[in-house]
């Protein structure tokens, strides 16, 4: 076995608020710049909805992912030939339009407008060109729904929900959105490094993060169409490519990335994930109904003591052994099986993890009254019973989390809910009944495991929350450099303005 | 000391170890800063239109001038025939005139996209020049004094060699017309620009991906010696 360690972020979707604290921390620490103002490493998306860039999931246009051909698994985007013969003109990157022109205002027309009759207006410039422009799109369009005849209607995942199911999302009673945080995936399969024909995208191996070396960058831009995710952006000032960096810094000072810290809804986890390296590949070729198993499975159990002594042996510290045994992440995925991963069928192997969102159930007008669609009896028991009576279609989720299968997805959501209403039941009865006991143990849980998911989605402290190992820089590159030679440097990267080449 | 000396022996010595010198340099020292840097995020309709003829058709031609400079005897052997001579001439031609369409797609593109002209370097402008002067000298030769692929294994073939044996004869150029000088001229210029200017691409071009492995994976630089695990 090739062990390898992952720093994984969990994101509780539940919870989220959809108050994009996370995209602002996120683009005021690293993406505030000249070339990069349209850039949102992280984003929230509104779902159903055609998110950032635009239609993002549509691969039979943007060409991003792996897809099997032939038994073996291929770059959607290119075979290595064709990838070179395309440098010139790449058909499947997006334009900016398909992000947003980014845009500022006009701020000092309000202090030198001369005195008039009326109020002076701060008009929109183009953060480009700096000429006035409308308007028309921006990051987050569609937050809440907006004009979701546009974006909601042509959700790519929404495609083979039935038409009777899409319907009814059309009703106002029956109106549902759930956010969609997103950063890198940090893949364990990534199409970017595949597609970058420099070799200039790389995995760090002890934790996972998947980086842009913008020394060796030349501009074929080739990883920004093969990401599926569309998370490596092309700077139009320096002519690079950018991407998340997980805030690498940050973790390397036993900081959470700064989308994890300032979340509100303290939706985000993040731990140490132990994988196979050799089981990649395998994993990554399955049919599409067993991706999710696949990929819980190329998760080791930090547990077992071969696993141990097996990731010793390829070189995973001590410390981080014993972290991956504390990660949340790995309770989440793999003891309690609630999280998935996004969109599991571009076969990347996506690292981020996501538990989907509960909805409430659909509802009926009767005589001019809202009422559920639920016998007036028991509520939750019946939503328990009939997830198909949730607002958000359990198909879609399965279509956003699993691949289409929904198997994983309806098993998350009950034990969720079984979670609720045992905690409920306790809180307000004190007493639990046999229905309910009953009730996880059809959800495949018991009283004790409820009652840790419960205190880990409800009430984690910052130090539950992101258990994060020591990352021992001080045995790589200040072991060799000279800590004098760099005094007066900012911290340890550019030497030189990061300036664009001629 | 005359013309003929000073650009056809003294300036390509000058501009090969400009272009030696300032490439290495730069790879070493500033490689942030090598980059094709590409519009196409900004713009891509006339990208379309302009990049994948003129960089198709360059990168033809100059296999072509590259092969005739290191195998003329097969070019002569091959122009024996005269059909096969015109349609060695009428191909490059073709190319010439296609890649030079391009080129004036890509000029116009960038001199009237408000998008595009913020991203212009007066470096940029320099090589646009350049290269507009370059092809257009060289469709003109191929037009008016034919046929090139015949008379340039007895012209620049020898006269690069003496160039790169260090025995230069500036003498065999002295006596052509003045649109061959000045496009032979114009490539030391060229030469000399490239490791300043984004030409400095073309020698990145990315033939390695062809063989490595689709991951690559990194761990940090280890210091043995400190390593507790060794
Ligand atoms: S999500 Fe991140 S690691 Fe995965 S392919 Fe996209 S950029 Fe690469
Ligand atoms: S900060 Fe947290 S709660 Fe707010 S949008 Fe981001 S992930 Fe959701």
């Amino acid at each position: 076995m090739n062990i390898r360690a992952q720093m994984s972020m969990l994101f509780h979707l539940d919870k989220c608020i959809g108050c994009h604290t996370c995209s602002v921390a996120c683009k005021n620490l690293w993406t505030d710049r000249k070339g990069a103002e349209y850039m949102w490493w992280n984003n929230v998306e509104t779902r159903p909805g055609t998110g950032y860039p635009t239609q993002w999931e549509n691969q039979e246009h943007y060409r991003g992912g792996w897809e099997k051909k032939n038994g073996a698994l291929d770059l959607r985007l290119h075979s290595r030939a064709k990838g070179l013969a395309k440098l010139y003109y790449n058909p499947a990157l997006p334009s900016l339009e398909d992000y947003y022109e980014p845009f500022t205002f006009r701020y000092q027309d309000l202090f030198n407008a001369p005195a008039g009759d009326d109020q002076p207006t701060a008009i929109p410039i183009s953060l480009i060109t700096g000429e006035p422009l409308e308007i028309k799109t921006g990051p987050n369009w569609d937050d809440d729904l907006s004009g979701s005849n546009i974006y909601a209607r042509n959700d790519p995942s929404m495609e083979d929900v039935p038409p009777e199911i899409r319907a009814q999302l059309d009703e106002l009673e029956r109106v549902v959105f759930n956010y969609l945080p997103r950063i890198c995936n940090h893949c364990l399969n990534p199409a970017c490094v595949a597609a970058c024909p420099s070799g200039a995208i790389y995995k760090r191996a002890e934790d996972g993060i998947v980086l842009v070396n913008e020394n060796k960058c030349r501009a074929w831009r080739m990883c920004i169409a093969a990401c599926p995710y569309k998370k490596v952006f092309y700077n139009w000032a320096t002519g690079k490519s950018e991407k998340c960096i997980l805030c690498f810094p940050r973790l390397e000072t036993g900081q959470a990335p700064a989308c994890a810290h300032s979340c509100v809804g303290r939706i985000r986890y993040m731990g140490v994930l132990l994988y196979d390296a050799d089981k990649i590949p395998e994993a990554a070729l399955v049919p599409d109904s067993e991706l999710v198993a696949a990929q819980r499975a190329a998760i080791l159990d930090p547990f077992d003591p071969q696993v141990v002594s097996d990731a010793r042996a390829s070189g995973v510290r001590e410390d981080w052994i014993e972290f991956a045994q504390k990660s949340p992440v790995y309770k989440f995925l793999k003891q309690w099986g609630l999280a998935l991963p996004l969109h599991p069928e571009f076969r990347t192997m996506a690292m981020m993890y996501y538990i989907p969102p509960l909805s409430p159930v659909v509802s009926l007008i009767e005589d001019g009254l809202v009422r559920l669609d639920l016998a007036p009896e028991q509520h939750d028991f019946e939503l328990f019973q009939r997830l198909d009576a949730a607002r958000l279609p359990v198909q879609y989720l399965a279509n956003l989390f699993a691949a289409g299968n929904e198997q994983p997805v309806r098993y998350s959501l009950r034990k969720m809910l079984a979670v609720r209403l045992y905690m409920r039941r306790k809180s307000l009865q004190q007493e639990i009944d046999q229905a309910t006991l009953a009730l996880l143990t059809d959800a495949g849980t018991n009283p004790a495991e409820a009652e840790e998911i419960y205190k880990l989605t409800t009430l984690p402290s910052l130090s539950e929350r992101f258990v994060l190992p020591p990352y021992h820089r001080e045995m790589t590159i200040e072991a060799y450099r000279d800590p004098l030679t760099q005094k007066g440097a900012t911290g340890l990267g550019y030497l030189q303005p990061p300036a664009r080449g001629e | 000391m005359n013309f003929n000396t000073l650009l056809f022996m003294i300036f390509p010595y000058v501009s090969i170890a400009i272009f030696i010198i300032v490439t290495i340099y730069r790879s070493i020292f500033r490689p942030f800063t090598v980059s094709s840097l590409s519009s196409q995020l900004l713009e891509r309709r006339w990208l379309y239109w302009g990049s994948i003829s003129f960089h198709w058709g360059v990168a033809l031609i100059l296999t072509g001038h590259l092969l005739a400079l290191l195998v003329p005897q097969s070019l002569v052997i091959w122009n024996a025939a005269p059909l096969r001579l015109y349609l060695l001439e009428l191909t490059a031609l073709a190319l010439g005139i296609w890649c030079l369409a391009g080129l004036v797609v890509l000029t116009w593109r960038r001199l009237s996209n408000k998008r595009i002209r913020v991203v212009t370097t007066p470096m940029d402008l320099v090589i646009m020049v350049l290269l507009l002067a370059s092809v257009i000298t060289g469709v003109t030769i191929a037009i008016v004094y034919r046929f090139g692929s015949y008379w340039f294994t007895s012209v620049f073939s020898p006269y690069l060699w003496s160039i790169l044996t260090l025995q230069p004869q500036p003498a065999i150029i002295a006596p052509l017309p003045w649109v061959i000088q000045l496009h032979m001229l114009n490539f030391f210029v060229l030469l000399a620009v490239l490791p300043f200017s984004r030409l400095i691409h073309i020698l990145t071009y990315p033939l390695g991906y062809l063989l490595r492995p689709w991951q690559i994976v990194v761990w940090y630089r280890r210091v043995t010696r400190l390593d507790p695990r060794v």
